[in-house]
């Protein structure tokens, strides 16, 4: 029963994506999305936090949200999938549950 | 209990807690319903709460070249038969108003935009209980 999670808002802002981060569970997802899309940044500082929620656990960045930031996958870490709105539904679908870190 | 429509056809419970143009909840909920409604799926019913009922006055006029919220929501109601609902009492508070609303508290106007309608909370507990997911956009 796993869950996908939503966080959107820059970490560097708020600790929404770290509380997210401390309440995975195996096989969960997340979805960083909106203003969060920064915190996937090759070379920032979330960088090392997100690398040890896998492989147990996905992270996806929402693709228009990035673009909207200009960004481009390039710019995205290592091993960060990326996705579009029917992504999102997607993931929305194959989660048991979606929680929203606001 | 997961109601799952079909092989993979969802209902979907949606819940706006921010009004348009404050950030992006608006625009992420109202893109992410339209790519919902693209794949087959089923929107249950969209709960606006909290600042989210702004998102429902059909009395806003944002700039020409800016995109209207409200009448994208309209539209998609329309459109789809969706059900959007406004919280009365955060509603209320906001001077957000349908025309049963307007006698009842003797204002000379009502405001409330084509496809929105004004209930309680308990549209979103029936929502959560009778969608598969309830997926929440806010600030």
């Amino acid at each position: 029963m796993p869950t996908l999670h939503t966080v959107n808002k820059s970490p560097y802002e708020r600790s929404s994506l770290r509380s997210c981060l401390d309440h995975l569970a195996e096989g969960d997802s997340v979805l960083m999305m909106e203003d969060a899309v920064v915190g996937a940044r090759r070379g920032g500082k979330f960088v090392e936090v997100l690398k040890a929620a896998r492989p147990s656990c996905t992270v996806s960045v929402l693709a228009p949200d990035l673009a909207a930031r200009g960004m481009k996958a390039d710019d995205l870490a290592e091993g960060i999938a990326l996705v579009d709105y029917g992504g999102f539904v997607d993931l929305a679908v194959a989660n048991a549950r979606v929680c929203a870190w606001l | 209990m997961l109601r799952a429509r079909g092989d993979r056809d969802l209902r979907f419970g949606i819940v706006v807690n921010e009004g348009p143009y404050t950030h992006q909840a608006s625009d992420s909920a109202y893109r992410f319903a339209r790519a919902a409604l693209e794949k087959g799926h089923e929107i249950l019913r969209v709960f606006f709460y909290h600042d989210g009922v702004n998102n429902g006055t059909r009395f806003t006029v944002p700039p020409q070249d800016d995109r209207n919220l409200q009448r994208q929501w309209s539209e998609l109601a329309e459109a789809h038969k969706l059900d959007l609902v406004v919280c009365i009492a955060a509603a209320q508070r906001r001077g957000i108003l349908d025309a049963n609303e307007a006698k009842r508290q003797g204002k000379d106007g009502d405001n409330i935009a084509p496809g929105f309608r004004i209930s309680g909370l308990g549209q979103l507990i029936e929502a959560g209980i009778q969608a598969d997911r309830l997926v929440v956009f806010g600030d």
